[in-house]
């Protein structure tokens, strides 16, 4: 960092400040060219992104459109697309708003150089190696932590990179107090260590495979504690942060109420880490957890919406330049989006109205109101704003940019007012009831093909919202090459004078003092997430009874333990639950409802969040080995007009027996109760079962070697919700 | 709720109106601290993002003690 001393400024008298110290001025060099660099990765994931996005979207209506590969298909492709819009797309763009404006609310160059090259370059080599697992199928499986344990530590450590960063550029400001949009990056920070720590707690079986130091009911907490703070600490706090600076820049006027800004800040992390049990409602999650998740969530509409009223009427007065000013059209749209997803999320959240959205697309509509309105279009406005100055010259087309927002935002309408439709039609038909009192649509496929034309204008919606980000690269590319980027900017500010000097240091009310101390501020909202999430977690672990156990539910053989691994490799979760819900609807579709105890030896939980196929938790011996064989080769054979895709690499590819005794060692560490010495039989075991399966296809006329896929993954989908269908005389005669 | 599991816990009576209390306590000094807080103090850290870009105040350097 260079600083150049200048002559000596006194300030001028003030009656606010009775004495006023002689402060030199540095000169000093903001660095834009990481600015640069993070925003042009963040053009080119999010198309890479929302391309694999609109390639899954047609799958769901023509399942062929996976070009016959087991890589490209909808159950690995899925994670994919969303870790690349969230952790590449958002990621990047986070990272790019943040560097810049962080540098100019602290007056003060990055703390270090080095920091952010190996900030940015680990960042995209972390998303590299996403691309390159997920298609492999190799996963956790848990949303949007997909990621295997040696991806995980590395973003541990590149979080760790960021956050030396940020708070060394924090230390060296030459602003006393902190602006509102560095605490919102100080809680993403913070909150996301924590989250990404606690969520990723696995044992490694290779350098490949993991299992979840969870099982069952706490794996779901865990995952969905995660997962629910994910879109509030990676998709929410930073991009508030980020609206809370660019927006007064584009409109060149204060935001509407600062003093909204310290409530929202405050009631915003402290009632959004508790609200992650909505996505369990009816699940067997602790009935308490879930009452303390609808609680929160429905409190927290009032900061969601104190914010997104805080955004919009920063524009008061200056409606005018929204007319003419692309960059503000879009800054509309996504606080508009956003209030929008913030009413619906807590709507969501309601019992009543949750037992027909979940599962259902309407869940995936609502979430693409959020990435597509709140974080594209934040994004592409703080682009639009951000390229002309840091190439020092005009946007190459304000025209350009206008048809990039009316094409984005015909793309989220087509998008989610399809996805709405899909979600009430099938919520509705599941339930649906004859006079006679059975289900009206018992077969769930002909509710699933009502829908299939709502899929393909989702999919039209995408292109549509994707050919106005190619617009934008092209407008941000000839702007580039009209101008020359100004690597360094030149900045000049008083040098921080030393706290005991300062009469800005001292005095104040007590929140006044917090916003002069980003250490202490730092701790308090580290104690304000931490609050919700150890009240729900801790009972959750440490009290038994919150997870009955029954008797009869045993750990999974080695075959089926095989087979539960190629669920997983294929992302099986995306598409299939395993959580029959207390309904009649449910329980007269797929069978008894599922217990917290029979997941007990789940790692991971497999209980997914979208039912595009039914529900496989009562499947286990449903159908005969015969029905599999034939529904994985070709699903239309056994279910004509089916969607699900073809898996004909599972009767080719050969069950991987080299880490069977690993795993079983693993699981036994964490309390699998396998006997003693297991691992060494594990492999025989497995072979003796798989002969077994290929006896009995052979007797409806299906050849099939025995270490074949396919072999495991039917003895694991035939175990499936088995174990309380033993009567109590069965387990108490095995028992002796 | 299990009233078993929540007996189970010495003390658990305290541990509701604990939490109230912070949660309470917190939020009626954070709306106090608001409603009290110098005006200048609210106007210049709302100001901090509108400061002008570098470029424009290098022929006048701007003395933010006069935003104060």
């Amino acid at each position: 960092m260079q600083v150049e001393s200048l002559p000596l400024l006194v300030a001028p008298k003030s009656p606010f400040v009775p004495k006023a110290p002689v402060r030199t001025v540095d000169t000093f060099f903001y660095d834009n060219k990481i600015v640069r660099d993070f925003g042009i990765a963040t053009v080119i994931w999010g198309i890479i992104g929302m391309l694999v996005g609109v390639l899954a979207a047609f799958q769901l209506a023509r399942p062929e459109v996976n070009m016959g590969t087991a890589y490209t298909t909808f159950g690995r492709i899925r994670p994919l697309h969303t870790n690349a819009v969230i952790f590449a797309f958002v990621g990047n763009g986070i990272f790019t708003g943040v560097y810049y404006s962080l540098q100019r609310l602290c007056k003060a160059r990055m703390f270090s150089d080095a920091l952010s090259k190996l900030h940015f370059w680990g960042w995209q080599l972390i998303i590299v190696s996403a691309v390159a697992t997920l298609p492999l199928g190799i996963t956790t499986s848990k949303e949007y932590a997909e990621l295997e344990w040696p991806i995980d530590i590395a973003i541990t450590l590149v979080w760790v990179v960021f956050g030396w960063n940020m708070f060394g550029t924090i230390a060296r400001r030459r602003e006393r107090h902190l602006y509102v949009g560095i605490w919102f990056y100080i809680a993403t920070f913070l909150t996301v260590a924590v989250l990404h720590i606690v969520n990723s707690m696995e044992v490694p079986v290779s350098l490949f495979k993991s299992y979840s130091a969870y099982a069952g009911v706490q794996d779901a907490l865990v995952q969905w504690w995660y997962g629910h703070n994910a879109v509030a600490f990676f998709l929410t706090t930073p991009y508030l942060g980020l609206m809370y600076y660019f927006l007064p820049k584009a409109a060149e006027r204060p935001v509407y109420s600062y003093r909204l800004s310290i409530i929202h800040f405050w009631s915003l992390i402290f009632i959004y880490i508790w609200a992650g049990p909505h996505h369990l409602l009816y699940t067997a999650l602790p009935d308490w957890a879930q009452s303390l998740g609808v609680a929160f969530s429905v409190m927290l509409i009032a900061p969601s919406w104190g914010g997104m009223i805080n955004g919009l009427l920063t524009l008061r007065g200056a409606w005018d330049k929204v007319r003419e000013e692309p960059v503000l059209k879009f800054f509309v749209v996504a606080i508009t989006a956003y209030g929008m997803a913030t009413f619906e999320g807590p709507m969501l959240s309601l019992k009543n109205v949750n037992a027909i959205a979940h599962f259902t697309d309407w869940i995936v509509a609502h979430v693409h109101v959020g990435a597509l309105g709140w974080n594209g279009f934040l994004t592409f406005g703080m682009l639009y704003w951000l390229w002309p100055r840091l190439y020092r010259t005009p946007l190459f087309s304000k025209k350009l940019a206008t048809t990039h927002f009316w094409l984005g935002t015909l793309g989220i309408l087509f998008y989610a007012i399809p996805m709405y439709w899909a979600g009430f039609t099938q919520g509705l038909m599941w339930k649906q009831f004859n006079a006679e009192g059975m289900l009206q649509y018992p077969n769930f496929l002909e509710t699933v093909m009502q829908i299939v034309p709502m899929y393909y204008l989702r999919g039209i919606g995408g292109v549509l919202y994707l050919s106005g980000v190619f617009l934008m690269m092209f407008n941000l590319y000839r702007t580039a090459k009209a101008g020359t980027l100004l690597a360094n900017e030149k900045a000049q500010a008083p040098a921080l004078l030393p706290a005991a000097e300062d009469p800005h240091a001292t005095g104040g009310h007590w929140h006044r003092w917090l916003e002069r101390r980003p250490l202490q501020l730092s701790i308090g909202a580290t104690v304000a997430i931490l609050i919700g999430g150890a009240i729900e977690m801790i009972p959750t672990f440490l009290v038994k009874s919150n997870v009955p156990t029954i008797p009869s539910v045993k750990p999974y053989t080695a075959l089926e333990l095989q087979g539960r691994d190629l669920y997983i490799k294929e992302g099986c979760s995306n598409c299939h639950t395993q959580m029959v819900r207390p309904f009649r609807s449910e329980t007269e579709r797929y069978g008894e409802y599922s217990k917290a105890g029979e997941f007990v030896y789940d790692r991971p939980f497999l209980w997914g969040s979208k039912r595009t196929g039914p529900d496989l938790h009562r499947v286990g011996q449903k159908y005969p080995h015969s029905w599999h064989y034939n529904h994985m080769l070709d699903p239309t054979s056994m279910s004509p007009g089916s969607i699900m895709p073809s898996y004909p690499w599972l009767l080719e590819q050969d069950i991987d027996y080299s880490t069977l005794p690993a795993k079983i060692r693993v699981l036994q560490q964490l309390n699998t109760p396998y006997p003693a010495g297991f691992d060494q039989q594990a492999v025989a075991d497995a072979r003796r079962q798989a002969a077994g399966i290929v006896a009995e296809l052979k007797k409806e006329e299906i050849e099939v070697l025995p270490d074949k896929e396919i072999v495991a993954l039917i003895a694991y989908l035939q175990r499936l919700g088995t174990d309380i269908k033993v009567k109590p005389e069965q387990v108490t005669a095995a028992a002796q | 709720m299990d009233k078993n599991v929540l007996r189970s816990i010495a003390g658990i009576e305290l541990y509701p109106l604990i939490s109230l209390a912070i949660f309470f306590f917190f939020f009626l000094g954070l709306l106090l601290y608001v409603v009290l807080v110098n005006r200048q103090h609210i106007h210049a850290m709302s100001q901090l993002p509108l400061l002008p870009d570098p470029d424009e105040t290098f022929p006048h350097p701007f003395n933010q003690d006069v935003l104060c």
